[in-house]
């Protein structure tokens, strides 16, 4: 009877809403008081388990993206739209004479170094072939490759099902790219081995690489294409057809 | 415009999953969430230069959600065909000892708990998520509801007493405890 005055305030004590002052007096008393201390334990108990049954519904990545791209800034060209296509075009005009060279120099440099990568992950998929152990975590089953990495490369990826299609997956290893830890998954097609590199695409500090899809390095007697999806880099190389690399990089574009 | 967007985005896209979350707590559908989340956002973005930097963001974020499900066709018809309870003020009464907390707490039986919060009428399902899963301050709440604190907490009170009414029968009734380990699973 004593706790009645006391038990009429638990929940709003359990809420953390009592006056400080209050609150002290509060705690005080739930701890000599068997009773509205057990009540009070119950009190939190079940906010508890509300606060995890209540975090329940999660929405779809597509719906998130549909909303960031729907209160995502507009592009500019609404406001002031005159006035801004004549000082872009004034801008245009004396900037452009001036970078064009500039761009020249880094464009070519930005070839240079995209063709030194491309030489560098040719190289990676000759030397790991000529290893007496071309593989570190040998299987044919994708979720068995795919969680072997988890903890030795900073990022996740996913493998596509290959069931109904000409490849079939060997094994897997870690590998290295420009001091960036990434994956290198290897595949039989035909009596041919592909590689397949996945890093990640901010740790790699390529150029911003317009090259995306099927492509023929100079120089090197493979096919090879590349692409860049989720953040993640991906390069798929070796010396089957262009038509196997391509089809093999599909169905990584769509797993991912 | 631009530079309104941009703290928009800032401010409004960190809420975007405890909002979905709400959402689908008051629709029970993910179609009606996603467009009831939808029109949040639109309205938001439209009403934002009359939001005032420094107040409470997230309280105007639910309290436009709330409104907008409130004038929904779902949102009619709920609050069409279950009549707000008089708010009453009275003085609680001690919880028994024999609660269902405990046992639920203990069993961990969340799709149980689940299917009761879901079978809540709207106004003390949305009082109890926006206390225990948002986590909001009485003050806070009474912004979103558009009601007093005195409100917020009589309210509060009844739906938790709503609740552990109808937890217990089936925790302490004919469910029996394999049933409560397995849960109940009432579909959205």
């Amino acid at each position: 009877m004593v706790c009645e005055s006391w038990k009429a305030k638990l929940d709003t004590y359990v809420d953390g809403e009592l006056p400080e002052a209050e609150m002290r007096t509060f705690d005080a008393h739930v701890r000599s008081c068997p009773s509205c201390s057990t009540d009070a334990l119950t009190r939190v108990q079940m906010k508890r388990a509300i606060q995890v049954a209540g975090k329940r519904f999660t929405p779809s990545a597509e719906f998130r993206k549909r909303m960031q791209q729907s209160i995502a800034p507009k592009t500019r060209h609404s406001f002031r739209l005159g006035w801004m296509l004549a000082a872009a075009a004034a801008v245009v005009l004396v900037v452009g004479t001036l970078t064009s060279a500039y761009l020249g120099t880094r464009s070519s440099r930005d070839l240079a170094y995209r063709d030194q990568v491309f030489s560098e992950v040719a190289d990676l998929h000759v030397a790991t072939l000529a290893s007496s152990s071309p593989v570190d975590v040998i299987s044919t089953d994708r979720h068995t490759v795919k969680p072997w990495f988890q903890g030795k490369i900073p990022f996740a990826f996913d493998l596509p099902e290959l069931q109904n299609s000409e490849f079939s997956l060997l094994g897997g290893r870690m590998t290295y790219l420009d001091q960036t830890p990434g994956a290198h998954l290897i595949y039989d097609a035909r009596k041919h081995h592909i590689s397949v590199f996945v890093f990640q695409e901010r740790s790699l500090r390529l150029p911003a690489m317009s090259n995306e899809g099927s492509l023929s390095p100079k120089k090197l007697p493979f096919n090879m294409e590349t692409w860049s999806q989720g953040g993640l880099r991906y390069f798929v190389v070796g010396d089957a057809s262009a038509a196997d690399i391509d089809s093999l990089s599909k169905l990584f574009k769509a797993a991912s | 415009m631009d530079l309104q967007s941009d703290s928009f985005e800032e401010l409004a896209m960190p809420l975007f999953d405890q909002l979905y979350n709400f959402a689908h707590w008051l629709t029970q559908n993910r179609d009606d969430a996603e467009d009831l989340v939808q029109e949040t956002y639109t309205k938001a973005l439209k009403g934002f230069s009359s939001f005032r930097l420094g107040t409470n963001f997230r309280a105007w974020m639910y309290r436009i959600l709330r409104n907008t499900f409130l004038t929904s066709r779902t949102g009619l018809k709920v609050t069409m065909t279950v009549p707000l309870d008089p708010e009453e003020d009275g003085p609680e009464l001690a919880v028994e000892s024999d609660t269902p907390e405990t046992i639920l707490f203990g069993r961990a039986n969340r799709e149980l708990l689940q299917s009761a919060i879901d079978e809540l009428p709207v106004h003390f399902r949305e009082i109890l998520l926006l206390c225990e899963v948002e986590e909001m301050s009485y003050q806070e709440i009474a912004e979103t509801l558009s009601i007093p604190i005195g409100t917020v907490m009589s309210r509060l009170s009844r739906a938790r007493k709503t609740l552990s009414g109808r937890l217990r029968p089936q925790l302490q009734g004919g469910a029996g405890p394999a049933a409560i380990a397995r849960g109940t699973n009432h579909g959205l």
